[in-house]
């Protein structure tokens, strides 16, 4: 799926959500055995016009998370490629064992799409929030955790599922209608490849989520005051490219930046490869806190948790100034 | 097949779910003998033990039909065995999901049967939970599911052996009050005697327009061996070669 940068402002104008329905729309015309399930939440998932469109390939469940996903298993063993929706903390905490068992221990190849991770859900508060989902899903065998950057980045990874077998995955969408995308023109996406925003050799940023703008923002902050960071957008969170780990070994600082808690994602998941890879490598997480935090607006949010370029680029200023752990 | 699940149990040398494995030895006879239509490669009807713990029935029944043979039955309960106390999926040998944690079966045999039906394939799901399985809140979720979908391809049975794990189950889930609320969920529900293969025969070839069908069938725990019956020391014994020989005499 190839995109121009008119699409791609255009879609993170309309957000995940309306785009995730709009994409499916696109895969129901070319893959006949595509299922979407919803628990409750067409409208919430932007697929009020593939349901109409679509009624065979489309059904809704009802508020059943649990039952959501053993319904979605079946079809899947039956041959259906199956994508099914809800908030990320209702997939990811409510059906957790329903995904242990069924796509992780069965290995059925269903696409759990996550709305509204991240702070995205705003006033409606931490019970919607999808603070800790990385941490649950990467810790259940077989099940991939895709975390695109912004619409036309969730496009190619939708795609990609759809049309290849990857296996089971978690697919998990932050940011709102409106909030800046990352790509402006079209890139080369594979499975599992990081990608490469910015070269630099003072210091390593690695970033997951619609938050990856702010650390692209951020680095020409950097750059204007001699830093140059090298930037990575991971999508691709399980399974960790092996790039990574070879990257990290090549720098003495680096950054890790989620919207996520601090327990369990992207920071932890690189902490564990420095810790067993790299002897001079120190890491700096700018992440969520543990901890239920306030309500209030996503932009409001972001900048409470210094998830904006500006708080991004200067506790990164703050990092470089560090001594360096070796001296020589 | 009630003398080779004792002896598969017995051959372990380990505890094992024998109680009830027992009480639904004669639902399995009567699916896996007349019922269910068998095909491995390309299976007609399938059937999803969702009361996962009774794996030693079903294990039986796959024995008895020919897809598990004895070495590989007597594997059962040993080191790195795939035949262990709850079902690992292998359609090479007939086992359709794996299962073990309870409440999941219905959902999964529920998309089985609405994948069936949208690609109007001929066969049926049948799935099998226990009495103290409809304690878990999928189950019900599940229920709603199937009977908005209209699965008359859907059968479930459900195991009333009256116990589980900690003792008698509580008189608000007994077997009368397991009809009226199948019932109540929509279901084209049936009661029978669950160890009657007449019954059992009838009421598994049953099926409602447009409903999904639920048998309730009352079972007796560790059915066939005096001392273990409605004795739920068993749900989870260690058989030995004393008490075997007791239990196969009166087979």
């Amino acid at each position: 799926m190839d995109f121009n940068e008119k699409e791609s402002k255009q879609w993170s104008r309309m957000g995940p959500r309306a785009m995730f329905g709009q994409f499916m729309l696109d895969i129901a015309e070319k893959n006949k055995d595509l299922m979407v399930l919803s628990a409750g939440l067409r409208r919430s998932s932007g697929l009020e016009r593939f349901k109409s469109k679509h009624p065979d390939k489309y059904l809704d469940i009802g508020i059943s998370e649990q039952n959501l996903i053993g319904v979605a298993a079946g079809l899947a063993r039956d041959g259906y490629k199956v994508f099914v929706t809800s908030f990320a903390p209702f997939l990811s905490m409510r059906a957790s064992e329903q995904i242990r068992m069924n796509l992780g221990y069965m290995e059925h190849g269903v696409n759990v799409v996550a709305l509204g991770s991240g702070l995205s859900m705003a006033y409606l508060g931490n019970s919607h929030f999808g603070l800790e989902d990385i941490a649950i899903m990467r810790s259940i065998p077989n099940i991939n955790i895709s975390s695109p950057a912004d619409c036309a980045e969730m496009g190619k990874i939708l795609n990609d599922y759809a049309f290849s077998n990857h296996g089971p995955s978690y697919i998990r969408l932050t940011g709102i209608p409106g909030y800046p995308s990352l790509y402006e023109k079209n890139y080369d996406y594979k499975f599992e490849k990081p990608v490469t925003l910015k070269n630099g050799k003072d210091l390593l940023i690695l970033s997951t989520g619609s938050v990856t703008v702010q650390s692209l923002l951020a680095t020409r902050i950097l750059s204007n005051n001699g830093v140059e960071a090298e930037l990575i957008n991971v999508h691709t969170l399980k399974p960790l490219s092996n790039q990574i780990v070879e990257k990290l070994k090549l720098f003495e600082k680096v950054v890790t930046i989620e919207e996520h808690s601090i327990f369990g994602g992207l920071y932890s998941i690189i902490a564990e490869k420095v810790a067993t890879n790299c002897s001079n490598t120190k890491l700096f997480p700018i992440a969520l806190p543990d901890a239920f935090g306030p309500t209030g607006t996503y932009n409001y949010l972001l900048d409470y948790h210094g998830l904006t370029s500006e708080k991004i680029a200067k506790k990164i200023l703050k990092i470089s100034q560090e001594k360096n752990l070796v001296s020589d | 097949m009630r003398r080779s699940l004792l002896e598969i149990s017995l051959n372990c040398g380990e505890a094992a779910h024998i109680g009830g494995g027992l009480s639904i030895v004669d639902i399995m006879a009567t699916l896996y003998g007349s019922v269910l239509k068998l095909n491995l490669k390309n299976p007609v009807d399938r059937f999803i033990l969702s009361k996962g713990h009774g794996f030693l029935g079903l294990l039986s029944a796959l024995h008895c039909v020919g897809y598990i043979k004895k070495d590989e039955a007597m594997k059962f309960q040993t080191n790195g065995s795939e035949l262990i106390a709850h079902p690992i999926m292998n359609p090479e040998i007939g086992i359709e999901s794996s299962n073990g944690s309870l409440g999941q079966g219905l959902s999964y045999a529920t998309g089985l049967a609405i994948a069936y039906k949208k690609k109007k394939k001929k066969g049926s799901i049948f799935t099998l939970v226990g009495d103290g399985e409809c304690y878990e809140g999928s189950i019900w979720e599940a229920a709603i599911t199937a009977t908005e979908t209209n699965l008359e391809n859907l059968v479930l049975i459900v195991d009333c052996n009256g116990f589980e794990n900690d003792g008698t189950i509580n008189d608000k889930m007994n077997f009368n009050e397991l009809i009226s609320k199948w019932r109540g969920f929509g279901w084209n529900t049936i009661s029978c005697d669950g160890h009657n293969i007449n019954e059992l025969l009838v009421s598994l070839n049953k099926r409602a327009i447009n409903k999904p069908t639920a048998i309730i069938a009352k079972t007796i725990k560790g059915k066939g061996v005096e001392f273990m019956e409605n004795n739920n020391d068993w749900h989870h014994g260690r058989l030995t070669q004393k008490l075997f020989d007791e239990a196969v005499k009166g087979l």
